[in-house]
C-alpha cells in the first residue's frame, strides 16, 4: 500500500481515528506522518509494561466484538473478556482460542507476531551465532577503516553462515 | 541452606570479567511453560503442586543442576523471601502468599530457576562483568537440558508461551547492572537514559521493576520479546551497554581531569565515613559505597578489593543484615548493626 500522502513510498504507519462517530484510516509513510505530528505508536511504551498492557489489551478497538469478549478458551476455561482485565492468559490453549486479537496485540506490544528465535526441539548452538557476531564486529570494523573490499568479503560469509545455519535448522526440524 | 549463603559472595558479584569495573553483572531469564497445564496466575494448588513435581524430577535428571538445591516455597519464612530478593534470585512478587511453588539455586549462584512465579519457570543465569553471550548460552543449555524431561509451549508463529503477552517469543529478558556514578556527577545521566529508552531498552533501579536508583545503579533490559532472536536481542543490549561504558569512562575521565582533588576528596570523604560510622541508614551506605566503588576503579583507593563493595551492596540490606547478626532487629538496630558490619568488612579485607 503506498502513503496516502506522497503517493511515493510504501505507508508503513496506519493511523486510526473518529470523525462524528466514523472511523477513518489513513495509511502514510514514516515520513509523511511525521511531517503530521502523528509519532510512531509502538516505540514509547511506558514501562512497567504489564501494567498499562490492560489498557493496551482492553482498547484494542472494533474488531474487539462481543463475540470476541465472550469467546472461551476450551481447556482453561478463561474468557478473552477476562484476558483483557488481568491481562495474563491461562494456558497455551488460549494462544489458538484468541489467536487473531494476540495477533494483532503481540505486534503493537514487540512490533512483530512472528518468533524469530529459538525453535523447541532444536539444540541450541552458541558457535554459529558467535561467529556471526564476530563477523558482524568485523565488518562494522572494516566499513570504519573504509576497507570495503574486506566489508564485502566479510559481509558474503556471514551470508553463507546463515544460510548454513537455516539449512542445519530446517532439517533439524523435521 | 539459605543460611549458609548469607556470607558468601554470589559468584556474579565477584567483580571479574570484562568491564567489570562499570558492569557488575549480566543477566538472562528465559520465561517457560508447561505443555497442557494451566499458567500460575490462575492454576489451583492442585496443579501447582504437579509442575513442582514436573520441575524437581527433570532437575533431579539433569546433569548441568546437579549443584544446587530446591527450596519449596512453604519452606522459605517471610525473612527468608527478603533475603533471596536482595540476593537478586527471585523477583519482589515471588511467594508473596502460600501457594505452592519454589526456588532452585546452583550452589554458586549462576543460576536460579523459579518455578510457578507468572509462568511455571523462569530460568535465570547470572554472570560478573560484561558477559552477556556466554549467560546467554548458560541459559539456553539449561533450557536445552530441561527441554528433555519437560514439554514446554511453543507456538510455531508465537514461540514460547508465556502467561503475559510481553514475554511471547523467546521468553527472554537480558540485563546489565550497571555503575554509572560518574554520568550521575556530571549530571548527563538523563539524557543518556532518555536515548536507552528511545531505543526500546528499560531503565531500572538497582531491585527492578518501579524500584528508586541507589547508589547510581541502573539495570538496562530489552523490553520487546518476539520479532528477534536470541542473540539478537543480546546483541543489541550488549552494543548500547558498551555505548554506555564508553560515556561513562569519559565522564569519569573529565571528572579526574578537571576536578581531581574534589572527587579524591569526596571518594576518601565517603570511605572514611563508611571505616568510622556508627549508624548508617541503608540509602546512605549505597550512595557511599558507590563512591568508593568509583574510587577504586579509578585507583584511587587500592586497598580494597571491587568484590569486597558487591559483597557490602547486598550484606547492607536489611535481612542480609538480620541473617549476618543472628537476631530480629528494628529499625534502629538495622542502622547500627549496619555501620558495625560495614566496619567490620572493612577492616577484614583492607590490605
Amino acid at each position: 500500500m503506498l502513503c496516502e500522502d506522497c503517493k511515493k513510498r510504501e505507508a508503513t504507519v496506519h493511523f486510526k481515528h473518529l470523525i462524528n462517530d466514523k472511523e477513518v484510516t489513513m495509511n502514510l509513510c514514516g515520513s509523511c506522518a511525521k511531517r503530521r505530528g502523528f509519532s510512531n505508536p509502538l516505540k514509547p511504551i511506558p514501562f512497567p509494561l504489564s501494567d498499562f498492557l490492560t489498557t493496551m489489551v482492553s482498547g484494542t478497538g472494533p474488531q474487539e466484538s462481543r463475540e470476541m469478549l465472550d469467546k472461551k478458551c476450551s481447556v482453561c476455561g478463561l474468557t478473552y473478556s477476562k484476558f483483557t482485565k488481568t491481562g495474563r492468559l491461562g494456558c497455551g490453549n488460549c494462544f489458538d482460542a484468541f489467536r487473531q486479537p494476540l495477533m494483532d496485540l503481540l505486534r503493537r506490544i514487540h512490533g512483530s507476531n512472528l518468533h524469530r528465535g529459538k525453535r523447541i526441539g532444536v539444540e541450541t548452538s552458541m558457535e554459529p551465532l558467535k561467529e556471526e557476531a564476530r563477523l558482524k564486529d568485523e565488518l562494522k570494523n572494516a566499513i570504519d577503516r573504509e576497507d570495503f573490499e574486506r566489508a564485502a568479503q566479510i559481509r558474503d560469509m556471514i551470508k553463507e553462515l546463515q544460510s548454513k545455519h537455516e539449512k542445519t535448522e530446517t532439517s533439524n526440524a523435521r | 541452606m539459605l543460611d549458609e549463603m548469607t556470607n558468601k559472595v554470589s559468584a556474579w558479584l565477584a567483580a571479574e570479567g570484562e568491564e567489570s569495573r562499570i558492569v557488575l553483572s549480566s543477566r538472562v531469564r528465559l520465561a517457560r511453560n508447561i505443555k497442557s497445564m494451566i499458567y500460575p496466575p490462575y492454576a489451583d494448588n492442585e496443579t501447582r503442586e504437579q509442575i513442582v513435581n514436573f520441575v524437581c524430577s527433570a532437575l533431579d535428571k539433569s546433569e548441568g543442576l546437579k549443584h544446587g538445591f530446591f527450596q519449596r516455597s512453604e519452606n522459605v519464612s517471610e525473612l527468608d523471601r527478603e533475603f533471596l530478593i536482595e540476593r537478586h534470585l527471585i523477583s519482589p512478587e515471588f511467594l508473596r502468599d502460600d501457594s505452592v511453588s519454589g526456588i532452585y539455586i546452583a550452589d554458586d549462584e549462576r543460576v536460579a530457576i523459579m518455578v510457578n512465579e507468572e509462568d511455571h519457570l523462569r530460568i535465570q543465569a547470572m554472570l560478573s562483568g560484561l558477559a552477556l553471550e556466554n549467560t546467554l548460552a548458560n541459559a539456553l543449555k539449561i533450557d536445552d537440558e530441561l527441554a528433555k524431561s519437560l514439554d514446554f509451549d511453543y507456538d510455531t508463529d508465537f514461540g514460547y508461551l508465556t502467561s503475559c503477552p510481553t514475554n511471547v517469543g523467546t521468553g527472554l529478558r537480558a540485563s546489565v547492572l550497571i555503575h554509572l556514578a560518574g554520568l550521575v556527577l556530571t549530571k548527563r545521566i538523563d539524557s543518556v537514559i532518555e536515548r536507552i529508552t528511545k531505543l526500546g531498552l528499560v531503565v531500572r533501579g538497582f531491585y527492578g521493576e518501579g524500584t528508586d536508583v541507589w547508589g547510581n545503579l541502573f539495570q538496562i533490559s530489552n523490553q520487546t520479546t518476539l520479532g528477534r532472536s536470541e542473540i539478537d536481542i543480546v546483541e543489541a543490549l550488549q552494543k548500547m551497554t558498551r555505548q554506555i561504558i564508553e560515556a561513562e569512562s569519559e565522564a569519569r575521565d573529565e571528572l579526574v581531569t578537571q576536578a581531581g582533588n574534589e572527587i579524591a576528596d569526596k571518594i576518601w570523604r565517603a570511605f572514611g565515613i563508611l571505616q568510622h560510622a556508627r549508624v548508617l541508614t541503608s540509602e546512605e551506605v549505597m550512595n557511599l559505597l558507590s563512591a568508593v566503588r568509583l574510587g577504586i576503579a579509578l585507583d584511587i583507593i587500592e586497598n580494597i578489593p571491587m568484590e569486597t563493595v558487591n559483597k557490602l551492596l547486598i550484606l547492607s540490606q536489611p535481612a542480609h543484615l538480620q541473617k549476618y547478626v543472628g537476631e530480629e532487629l528494628d529499625d534502629s538496630e538495622h542502622d547500627v548493626a549496619r555501620a558495625s558490619v560495614v566496619r567490620e568488612i572493612l577492616a577484614g579485607s583492607t590490605t
